[in-house]
């Protein structure tokens, strides 16, 4: 009881930290993804946790998939009704879920802050594509790992 | 005798639930593409539509090679993409639905359109005829 009450009390207060915001929201993936998710959306690039974007931004990407970022992703309505429910159920809530005008995850100020030291060869890397593709240098990215120091830059 | 009826109810659902559903292999897709166009496929205007531009950036040779016998790369996100050609790759085009989200999503990318079952039938010829 104690513990938990301790816990109740530190966590806003660890929350200005990043490895709690993990815990609480945006980084962590749901006990429960649909395998379509999986399976439908790292057919093309790293199936995103979730909590990365806010409500707002997933409505509009489920709901223009044929105009996804400069190709056409279109799934039957069965899927994107299924998908479309579950990411509205577990969109990020916190500080870093931003609505960008193109709803990108990549867009966000804390995206580019926390990349800023990346070089703009590395991006460029055949083996890397570009900032979308999470897991060529965060291999935990779909368990919702993107600790810095399991960070494998590529060469 | 009511038993015996239902038995015979439950394996001929079965029966025709499992045609219905059974992968369709490629040569099966190509045949029903040609049954919606009424054409005979052609394998060559397949490998001319596959290579080609069609008014857009991409053909899609861009992604898949010419042939597509060997993994591609999609130009964008630069997937890994098992090869095409169903001598090559025992997974590819067994699936209609598969194939036909596959061909909705690169159609719009190549044509800014859907392809008619012509075309389907056309490079599915162009495809099978991919030999080892």
């Amino acid at each position: 009881m104690k513990s938990a009450r301790l816990a109740a009390a530190l966590c806003p207060a660890l929350a200005l930290v990043f490895a709690c915001a993990a815990h609480a929201d945006g980084m962590a993936v749901p006990a429960h993804t649909p395998a379509a998710y999986t399976q439908e959306c790292s057919a093309c690039h790293t199936a995103y946790p979730p909590g990365l974007l806010p409500a707002a931004s997933w409505k509009r990407i489920m709901g223009s998939l044929d105009k996804h970022y400069g190709t056409d992703a279109s799934l039957d309505d069965k899927a994107v009704a299924e998908l479309s429910r579950w990411l509205q159920a577990n969109a990020g809530t916190y500080k870093r879920a931003v609505d960008t005008p193109d709803a990108r995850i990549t867009s966000a100020a804390w995206f580019v802050r926390k990349h800023r030291e990346v070089e703009a060869h590395t991006w460029k890397l055949r083996s890397g594509g570009g900032p979308f593709n999470c897991t060529a240098c965060h291999a935990g990215a779909v368990r919702g790992d993107f600790s810095e120091r399991n960070v494998r830059i590529p060469k | 005798m009511r038993k015996l009826l239902s038995c015979v109810t439950f394996a001929l659902c079965a029966a025709g639930f499992a045609s219905a559903t059974a992968a369709a292999g490629p040569a099966d897709l190509q045949a029903q593409y040609a049954a919606e166009a009424a054409i005979q496929p052609s394998a060559t205007r397949g490998e001319t539509f596959f290579t080609q531009k069609h008014g857009k950036e991409w053909s899609c040779s861009t992604c898949h090679g010419a042939p597509p016998v060997r993994d591609g790369e999609h130009v964008m996100t630069r997937k890994r993409i098992a090869p095409l050609a169903p001598a090559f790759n025992p997974e590819a085009l067994n699936d209609r639905a598969r194939a036909d989200k596959w061909f909705k999503r690169n159609c719009g990318d190549v044509l800014g359109r859907a392809c008619s079952p012509a075309e389907k039938a056309d490079v599915l010829a162009y495809l099978t005829g991919q030999r080892k």
